[in-house]
């Protein structure tokens, strides 16, 4: 199964929602260990009646996907599909401290109503009146992927030329005080950008909306090729992801030596990144490498931002230098795999290559 | 010709019935589940529901758990009908069968998140109920039931609001076409919250009464709780295996109605389209459809759209239909797998259920639920819809083999 990107919007917390922009001057952050999307100025998207109904996640998502839409030159996809790990979070979050503090009266219906983790998908079809298959799914660190899996095989089935692919999370106040708790964010604050010299555990939270036009059709103006996607679930332990990174790899024809760089989702935890590492000593140990949480932070659909980058990477040629891990590829870049994992439960794995 | 995907196994639990034996009783005896409110801790104790009648200590016990680790109501509620459905499919004898777990919520663990949310975000305290923090998300349940079911070769969760689990069935056909897995278990779970039934008294489309699905004078839905879970997996393996087939996955389709957040088109154009889809995926004509388990939740706009759409679709000669939403409420991203499990009951049981609580026809057409149970009733091919929020429409075809 492949399909080609034609078209991407990534709201972030870097500058990403402009095509002429890569990662030239990063943002760090200092913010208690999280990070927020920079906003697009909405109105030039979303018309003022509209915006202020909505949440900050479904301004992210519907931009994101309108973003999409116009870079793709495609009017109407065949289909519309997110992932997402959290929903629309601040709207939940919303509904229910007014039901908790008014004990159950008084409430109004808007924020329920956008709570639910299928109001971007819906909103993205009302928008474009596209009545074709749409769903959302919901699984941490698959959400985006199993997103990614169903488009791919739509398009396989030639049950669409178009898929509009997003995955989205937002972060909130509450939402990173309640997953301190499981010990997900680092108990000392740290700038973003030093995210791999702090050697403890925890990460930082961090959110985006990326939004992928993927596509059966070939065209000069493609980003890249989406080849492969393997998910893993509670490895055993390291030789398993390496076994199963290595059958992946042959599945698709490719070895190690084939892949000119690694994206790895290292978050700067120490608990949780030596499997990256180990990876990068044992089938990578000849390979470029890059890293992005450091960028946008750790959250359910990361691996979103590591295809936005990864497209980018192909379509440009450049590996920014904020990115970067260690030596730099020696050639073009024709093949890059993304490997992630979202705290050592949900693994995936990506292939982006050249058209 | 595309694979044939075969059911073999059913789980659920409901409002009427904690497996399929008691769901089956109480369908066939007009036993409704709804009643007034025992369990959830809410003030509307006014408005009718559909719970499963069990307190969550009595739900651990029946999913075989020791010790509360942070299992919430709906990881419960998904292992104990997962896992009939697993066992009744043959549980793990499944010769090295790659096995995929779908499940569908649209609440998660917000049932437990509801009850202590107020301590999670006051970092000044601490207690019990911190286990129960990392069971907000939709994935939580999914990757319990997955676990206690030792699957592990796929794993996804989704939430499409009301017809989730519909989607759920769908993947899991799709997948098993596509040769990424050889078998899978999709269902979907839901538990009554505070937050839902107060989400949907804002929306005012609860009905003070038990809910009228096609009736003249409905004023909304009941909402309801439970599990429904299916083990799909090739027919030719089945049959070589000697399998008790309930029906085949014949035809299922995705469609989105584009009109509004929260309620559908008065015409009905996505259920339409996902009907009419389902059905040329199964191969069928729309005459060959015996019995339609409609979503029918009861709301005035749900019910005028949905009927509607048949009436285009069966171009006014509606097959027979009822809405099983007058026994379990409407149990939201779990619905779509209860009715699937009752789909493959009416076929493999040759039987249909009735419409509850219906006593005159709605003005806008004249279309009449079927009132008394049916047996013997020639059903060959039953068609479910699942309408959702965000105008998420999927339809599935049930086929006898």
């Amino acid at each position: 199964m492949k399909a080609y990107i034609r078209g991407i919007g990534n709201i972030s917390p870097q500058k990403t929602f402009t095509k002429e922009e890569f990662l030239e001057n990063v943002v760090s952050y200092n913010n208690n260990n999280m990070l927020f999307c920079i906003d697009p100025v909405y109105k030039e998207y979303i018309n003022p009646l509209q915006l202020r109904r909505m949440s900050r996640t479904l301004r992210m998502g519907v931009t994101a996907a309108k973003i999409c839409l116009q870079d793709s030159g495609v009017e109407m996809p065949d289909a519309v599909i997110t992932g997402t790990g959290f929903g629309c979070i601040e709207d939940t979050e919303k509904f229910l401290l007014a039901l908790l503090h008014n004990n159950e009266q008084q409430l109004t219906p808007t924020a329920f109503m956008q709570s639910t983790h299928n109001t971007i998908s819906g909103q993205v079809a009302i928008m474009l009146k596209c009545k074709e298959y749409n769903s959302t799914y919901v699984n941490r660190g698959f959400s985006f992927e199993t997103a990614l899996l169903d488009s791919l095989m739509l398009i396989e089935e030639k049950n669409a030329h178009n898929v509009l692919l997003g995955g989205f999370d937002e972060n909130t106040l509450n939402l990173h005080a309640t997953t301190s708790r499981l010990g997900h964010w680092k108990k000392e604050n740290i700038n973003s950008l030093e995210l791999l010299n702090s050697k403890t555990p925890g990460s930082v939270s961090g959110e985006g909306a990326a939004f992928f036009m993927l596509t059966d059709k070939p065209d000069e103006n493609n980003y890249a090729l989406l080849k492969g996607l393997s998910m893993l679930y509670k490895p055993e332990n390291k030789s398993e992801v390496e076994q199963h990174l290595s059958n992946f790899l042959k599945s698709n024809n490719l070895s190690p030596n084939n892949i000119d760089l690694v994206v790895y989702g290292i978050n700067g935890d120490v608990r949780t990144d030596h499997v990256y590492y180990h990876l990068r000593d044992t089938l990578f140990s000849e390979n470029a490498g890059a890293y992005f949480k450091h960028l946008c932070g750790d959250y359910y659909t990361a691996s979103a931002f590591a295809l936005w980058l990864s497209a980018n990477a192909i379509k440009k040629q450049v590996i920014p230098e904020a990115v970067k891990l260690g030596k730099a590829p020696s050639g073009d870049l024709k093949n890059i795999l993304i490997v992630n994992h979202y705290r050592d439960i949900n693994y995936s794995f990506m292939l982006v290559s050249q058209c | 010709m595309a694979q044939r995907i075969a059911i073999t196994g059913l789980g659920i639990i409901s409002a009427i019935g904690d497996n399929v034996q008691q769901n089956l009783s109480s369908l066939r005896t007009k036993k409704s589940g709804i009643g007034s409110i025992q369990y959830l801790q809410t003030i509307h104790k006014e408005l009718p529901i559909a719970e499963v009648k069990h307190s969550d200590a009595e739900l651990l016990k029946l999913a075989g758990i020791k010790e509360d680790s942070g299992y919430t109501r709906t990881a419960l509620l998904g292992m104990i009908a997962a896992r009939e459905a697993f066992e009744n499919s043959g549980g793990n004898n499944n010769g090295g069968k790659r096995t995929a777990l779908i499940s569908a919520t649209t609440v998660g663990g917000m049932g437990s998140t509801e009850k202590f949310y107020l301590d999670y975000i006051d970092l000044s305290k601490s207690g019990d109920f911190e286990k129960y923090v990392d069971a907000h998300d939709c994935g939580d349940s999914a990757e319990k039931i997955a676990d206690s079911l030792g699957i592990k070769d796929f794993i996804t969760s989704i939430n499409t609001a009301c017809s989730s689990s519909a989607n759920a069935l769908m993947l899991g056909a799709r997948l098993i076409r596509h040769g990424i897995v050889d078998r899978v278990v999709a269902g979907g779970v839901d538990p009554l919250t505070k937050f839902t039934i107060n989400g949907f008294n804002t929306l005012m489309i609860l009905d003070k009464e038990y809910c009228k699905p096609f009736d003249k004078n409905r004023t909304g839905l009941t909402l309801g709780e439970g599990a429904g879970f299916v083990v799909l997996e090739k027919l030719e393996d089945a049959q070589r295996e000697s399998k008790t087939v309930y029906c085949e996955l014949a035809g299922y389709a995705n469609t989105c109605d584009a009109y509004h957040q929260t309620a559908s088109s008065p015409e009905g154009t996505g259920a339409f389209l996902s009907m009419s889809k389902a059905l040329a995926l199964s191969g069928l004509k729309p005459e060959n459809i015996d019995y339609v388990n409609v979503h029918g939740t009861a709301t005035q706009i749900n019910d005028l759209s949905e009927g509607n759409a048949m009436i285009r679709l069966f171009e006014g000669n509606v097959p027979k239909f009822s809405s099983t939403k007058s026994y379990t409420g409407h149990t939201l991203g779990a619905a779509g797998g209860i009715e699937a499990v009752f789909s493959a009951l009416a076929i493999h049981h040759n039987i249909i259920f009735p419409n509850l609580n219906f006593s005159e026809k709605m003005e806008e057409f004249n279309l009449v639920p079927v009132t008394e149970v049916i047996e013997n009733a020639g059903v060959k091919n039953v068609l479910s819809n699942s309408f959702g929020f965000g105008g998420n429409n999927t339809s599935l075809v049930f086929s006898k083999i």
